[in-house]
């Protein structure tokens, strides 16, 4: 299976888009950076799953998101922090 | 109603589906039988295993893990592996473990659905599958944890895990003072199902 593009430690954008299908990108995480908590492995893409088989297979991140980059209102702790998995065709390098 | 025969899909305690979703749920799967897809024994074995998965589960592994730092080292490591291990397994989902400790508390959700690890720790409570929860405990975590009687001061990190894909979590809650040489077995008992997902810190020597 591919390389990972990624490793752990590596800052990453979330595109910012919508496509009209299944595509497990929650809209709060849309557009926001975070750094790869962990490379995980490769799975169906869901875009794909609505023609039936999810090829090609994408690889899934743990992603780590400051609480303060998602919600300018958050009440918490500076390091407070929300960690989700996404697929690697959502991800760009934020270096 | 319809008199049409259902034995294959249903459990004979099943009531008929009252609503049109449900309706659909039933035809879906008998048509998928009916065309070879899988078969209705398989179905009832997979129902079987859900209904037999409970926090109990969890509970071992915590309780293996307390006693045991390599095996911890390798459950933090590789969730799904340190299962096998055990003799669990929630293929095809990958399984990763939280660990609390004095400066981090973790808890779980799914934002976009309501995933949770129901093969190993059997069905997720109510609260858990609710907009309410889904929609607070991402954006308030704080305040969401109080409510369940988490009340965490500001130098503890609060690490909510949205579980958006195809891992499962379980959180590894921390072990109780005062239970330095208690044997595994007995340990388990103290691990609650909401441990397990974050919305309870302490565990009390009851």
């Amino acid at each position: 299976m591919n390389e990972p593009r990624f490793a752990a430690g590596q800052r990453v954008r979330i595109a910012e888009r919508t496509p009209p299908v299944h595509h497990r990108v929650p809209s709060y995480a849309k557009g926001k950076v975070g750094v790869i908590e962990r490379v995980c492995g490769v799975h169906g893409m869901p875009e794909h799953f609505i023609r039936g088989d999810g090829k090609p297979a994408q690889r899934i991140y743990r992603v780590t998101i400051p609480q303060t980059e998602l919600w300018q209102a958050y009440q918490g702790s500076e390091t407070d922090i929300v960690e989700l998995e996404i697929f690697e065709h959502w991800l760009e390098s934020a270096e | 109603m319809s008199d049409h025969d259902h034995s294959t899909t249903f459990q004979a305690d099943h009531p008929e589906p009252t609503s049109d979703a449900a309706r659909i749920g039933l035809a879906l799967r008998e048509l998928l039988i009916e065309a070879g897809h899988y078969t209705a024994d398989e179905e009832q074995a997979v129902i079987a295993e859900m209904q037999g998965a409970s926090p109990e589960n969890g509970a071992t592994i915590v309780a293996h893990a307390w006693t045991d730092p390599q095996y911890k080292a390798r459950l933090l490591q590789n969730g799904g592996e340190a299962l096998r291990e055990l003799g669990f397994d929630i293929a095809p989902y990958e399984f990763t473990v939280l660990e609390n400790t004095d400066a981090v508390h973790n808890v779980i959700v799914c934002t976009l659905c309501s995933c949770y690890p129901r093969s190993l720790l059997g069905m997720s409570p109510a609260w858990y599958k609710s907009k309410n929860y889904r929609s607070r405990v991402i954006r308030e975590p704080r305040s969401v944890l109080a409510e369940f009687g988490v009340e965490l001061d500001d130098d503890i990190e609060v690490r909510v895990h949205d579980s958006t894909a195809e891992l499962r979590y379980m959180v590894l809650p921390q072990r109780p003072a005062g239970t330095e040489d208690w044997p595994e077995e007995k340990l388990a008992t103290l691990v609650t199902r909401d441990s397990l997902v974050g919305t309870q810190r302490d565990l009390p020597l009851s």
